[in-house]
């Protein structure tokens, strides 16, 4: 018995991608020097050699490539060719020249730049490429005449790009974010800087001469240059304070709203009726400070652009069923009545009656419950459902709607009920700050009123003015904004910034363990059974090649390149795959569905004695867990999975996938278990308990044999005890407890494949680091609140000059810049020795 | 002084002409996205001879 060990990294990696190479690598005759992982990435070389584009790789990352996925489905980018969908994705278009925008999010570093905006020179019809890298987006010119969009599409799918096209992306114009708040920027600045220049005589008292002088026309300059402040620029605070009224919810901007609002009453008071120079400096530059702050959450907001739309994960095409045959559609043609058919992993378009066909809808996006649910013909499925198993034919009951897809995505499954978020926390304290400046503005009329009325309305509108918690504003976004930047360096992508704090209070960490704590794609896969002929690895290459299932693609890497194609091709979901290679009848998968009676005992051979490298392929579900879409269901044992093969009828052998867990797992675990309760949650059987026991600690829970819906129960029951759970999964077959959690992390190997139910994106590589992120987390909080205390500081200081009536226009024009400059610096500074401290 | 009249209204049309020209930057725009021309700007132009493929 010849077995493969947990493969040992080589030192070679891939001169494209960078990942390890196999043994022995493939190699170019010209440059033996260079080693390449698979025939994907050689083949890119080659491309990029040829057309003299190897700059690419000396620019930016070493090795910037990307992985190449082997699997090309055949007309997967047929539906390019039709034309209602060109109409929808091009933006312009006519006979010499079409463009678009497209979003590939594998673009990563300088060399994607380089390479993408140099497409002119692989294909001659692209006219223009420019990149906009923040928004991963790429606005594409060409000339029909010369090129196809399906071409460019299949070139850049080919590199390694594969746009990501979506019904989102149909009908999308190219982004201009959000010009309105440089637009509210700009202005506040211009009347900002102006009014400052103008209260200036009042600031210093050797120039009363010219205050008398000119005082009332500075004064009604002043009032004219903050008319558009409070009209144009200010205008998100008093939506935001409008719609948080609306819904009975005093927010942040409803005591910043006031405060403005009074301030800007004052002023126009005192200029009107000539008591004094107004207070529209300082009004002017709180909003402009304001909205530097609204700025630079908007900043770091778009640098980790989130994508959960819910559209996205809705397919463009569907195969319609006509009188004349399949034919390939865009979503946004269907219509009641018509015929289409769905096919395995396909998403279910549109809410349709089941025709034909057994279905298994698995709702997972929709519901984040990812069991399936059996249909018959005659039921009704939804929307948002992707089918397991057969293909089926629907007929269309509802035509699919933008406005119905955003319903279905703000289904309550979706919401997280009452999560007290740091904005929220902002808001309670807005809400008290509230009461407490109503309740001191009131004290000091009380207090005035018998003693001096002018000096009761003075006190009382400076209390107003004074208690604008615009600095309080300004540390949220500051301290978070920050943060988020240093994780997203790191490859850990919130959500949002409610996300650092919930982490910030986390008591338990749960863990999934396959895929999670096992690394399946380093997993060692051994042959068992008579050897087979190198024909033979290839016809069960050409099988496999035609499944996406995670086993079969880790098969793939295992047997040579395989250019058989296969006939009569079928995938039984949960069993395995059956199709005939040259007349032979080759079927992989469960030892039941190959025919298999009990494992043979043959001598056994390596089929492969080197571990490939990974595939960049999302997995779909984990190689060793029970699931329903798992050729070996019923042969998991030990962490291991089996597929059996049979040539012709004959059992030949079994493939034996055995995980093992990610390198940095021990010294993580070590450290979190100090800080945090900790639980395992095994789909498997116990028989890893005491290596488990081990990493965990004695203390930790560690459940085994668990149904999504257990670990889904086993997290709420966590959050009924009081306990702030994170999960932590691989978003793809917990999808049900990463929605239930508090904050659900999905750790995956490639970024670009998530599931809408996590709330925060782990890249595998920065595992490691896990634990300074949860410290890290912490220190926010507390520079958050150390930030708040500042603030109230500022505010304090403030409110006593207030109440005393001795609060003018120059303490005022002093007070609130600074307060709102130093909780700026202040925030960010600490953020930035926080995450030095924790080596981020 | 009445000179400061005249001062202050030019200064402002100056100003104004400043607001414009950033509302001009942003509207062509020069604000969509403020990371990729710094990198697109260290390319170097392509080397005339072309390998034999």
């Amino acid at each position: 018995m010849n077995t493969t060990a947990a493969p040992i990294r080589t030192a070679t990696g891939c001169a494209h991608c960078g990942d390890d190479c196999p043994d022995e690598p493939l190699r170019l005759p010209a440059q033996p020097e260079l080693a390449f992982c698979c025939a994907g990435c050689k083949a890119v070389y080659e491309l990029l050699d040829a057309n003299n584009l190897c700059q690419y790789y000396a620019l930016g990352e070493e090795r910037p490539g990307q992985k190449i996925k082997p699997v090309e489905l055949p007309g997967r980018f047929d539906y390019l060719d039709a034309d209602s969908v060109q109409a929808q994705l091009l933006s312009f278009r006519s006979a010499e020249l079409a463009r678009l925008t497209l979003h590939l999010p594998q673009m990563h570093c300088a060399s994607c730049i380089y390479l993408l905006e140099h497409l002119y020179q692989l294909d001659a019809g692209v006219t223009e490429a420019r990149v906009n890298f923040l928004r991963k987006e790429i606005s594409l010119s060409y000339r029909p005449a010369d090129t196809s969009l399906k071409a460019v599409v299949t070139l850049l799918a080919s590199l390694g790009y594969e746009p990501q096209i979506s019904l989102a992306e149909l009908g999308a114009q190219p982004h201009h974010g959000s010009r309105r708040l440089y637009y509210q920027l700009g202005l506040a600045g211009f009347c900002f800087g102006n009014v400052m220049l103008l209260a200036f005589p009042d600031y210093l008292s050797f120039t009363d001469e010219l205050a008398h002088a000119f005082g009332r026309f500075f004064g009604y300059l002043s009032l004219v240059l903050a008319l558009p402040v409070l009209l144009y620029a200010a205008q998100g605070f008093y939506r935001s304070a409008w719609a948080g009224l609306r819904q009975r919810y005093i927010n942040l901007d409803f005591p910043i709203c006031l405060g403005l609002t009074s301030l800007f009453a004052v002023s126009s008071y005192e200029v009107l009726t000539q008591h004094g120079p107004g207070y529209f400096d300082s009004f002017t530059g709180l909003v402009f400070f304001m909205l530097i702050g609204q700025w630079v959450q908007q900043r770091s907001y778009d640098a980790l652009r989130f994508d959960r739309d819910f559209t996205s994960y809705f397919p463009v095409a569907v195969t319609l069923l006509t009188a004349e045959g399949e034919k390939s559609v865009s979503v946004k043609e269907l219509r009641v009545g018509q015929r289409i058919r769905v096919r395995n992993q396909e998403v279910i378009p549109a809410d349709a009656m089941l025709m034909r066909g057994r279905g298994q809808i698995d709702y997972a996006f929709v519901t984040g419950e990812s069991v399936p649910v059996a249909k018959v013909a005659g039921e009704v499925v939804y929307a948002g459902g992707r089918q397991v198993g057969e293909a089926v034919e629907l007929e269309v009951v509802r035509e699919v709607s933008q406005g119905y897809l955003t319903q279905l995505w703000n289904n309550p499954a979706f919401r997280k009920a009452d999560q007290p978020t740091l904005e929220t926390y902002a808001n309670r304290v807005g809400r008290y700050f509230v009461a407490a400046t109503l309740l001191i503005a009131a004290g000091a009329i009380l207090y005035w009123y018998p003693r001096d009325e002018q000096m009761m309305w003075r006190a009382f509108t400076s209390v107003l003015v004074i208690a604008c918690p615009c600095a309080l504003s300004l540390a949220t976004p500051f301290a978070l904004g920050s943060a988020l930047t240093v994780f997203g360096r790191h490859r850990f992508f919130l959500k949002n910034a409610a996300v650092a704090e919930t982490l910030g209070r986390a008591t338990t960490i749960v863990f999934d363990k396959t895929g999670t704590l096992t690394d399946v794609q380093r997993s060692a896969v051994e042959y068992r059974g008579p050897v087979l002929s190198a024909q033979e690895q290839q016809a069960v290459a050409a099988v496999a090649a035609q499944s996406t299932h995670p086993l079969s693609q880790r098969l793939l890497q295992e047997l040579p390149a395989s250019v058989l194609s296969v006939t009569d091709f079928v995938e039984v979901p949960g069993q395995g795959l059956r199709g005939v290679v040259e007349g032979m009848m080759v079927k992989v998968g469960s030892a039941a569905f190959v025919g298999a009676g009990a494992v043979p005992t043959a001598p056994a051979n390596a089929a492969s004695p080197a571990q490939g490298s990974n595939l960049g392929q999302s997995i779909e579900q984990s190689a060793g867990e029970p699931e329903i879409n798992d050729p070996a269901a019923d042969t998991t044992d030990n962490l291991q999975s089996r597929v059996y093969v049979s040539l012709a009828g004959d059992l030949h052998g079994c493939y034996r996938f055995r995980n093992v867990y990610r390198r940095e797992l021990g010294p993580v675990l070590a450290d979190l278990g100090r800080r945090y309760r900790l639980a395992v949650l095994s789909g498997d059987n116990d028989s890893e308990q005491d290596r488990l026991r081990e990493l965990f600690g004695p203390e930790a829970e560690l459940r085994f044999r668990q149904t999504p819906q257990q670990k889904l129960d086993y997290v709420a029951a966590l959050k009924a005890r009081g306990e702030t759970v994170v999960m932590v999964g691989d978003g793809l077959n917990d999808a049900g407890a990463l929605q239930q959690a508090d904050a659900g992390i999905a750790l995956t190997d490639t970024l670009t494949n998530f599931s809408p139910a996590c709330d925060a994106i782990l890249d595998a590589g920065s595992f490691g680091r896990f634990g300074s992120f949860l410290r890290f987390t912490q220190d926010c909080l507390q520079v958050v609140l150390a930030t708040f205390v500042l603030s109230f500081i500022y505010n304090g200081l403030g409110l006593g000059l207030a109440v005393q009536g001795r609060f003018t226009p120059i303490v005022s024009a002093i007070l609130m810049p600074i307060s709102s400059l130093s909780v700026m610096v202040f925030a960010t500074l600490l953020v930035r020795l926080a995450a030095r401290r924790r080596r981020l | 002084m009445e000179i400061i009249f005249a001062l202050i209204t030019i200064s402002l049309c100056v100003a104004v002409l400043f607001l414009l020209a950033f509302v001009w930057a942003v509207r062509s725009n020069q604000y969509d996205d403020t990371y990729t021309p710094a990198v697109r700007m260290l390319f170097d132009d392509p080397q005339e001879e072309k390998p034999a493929p």
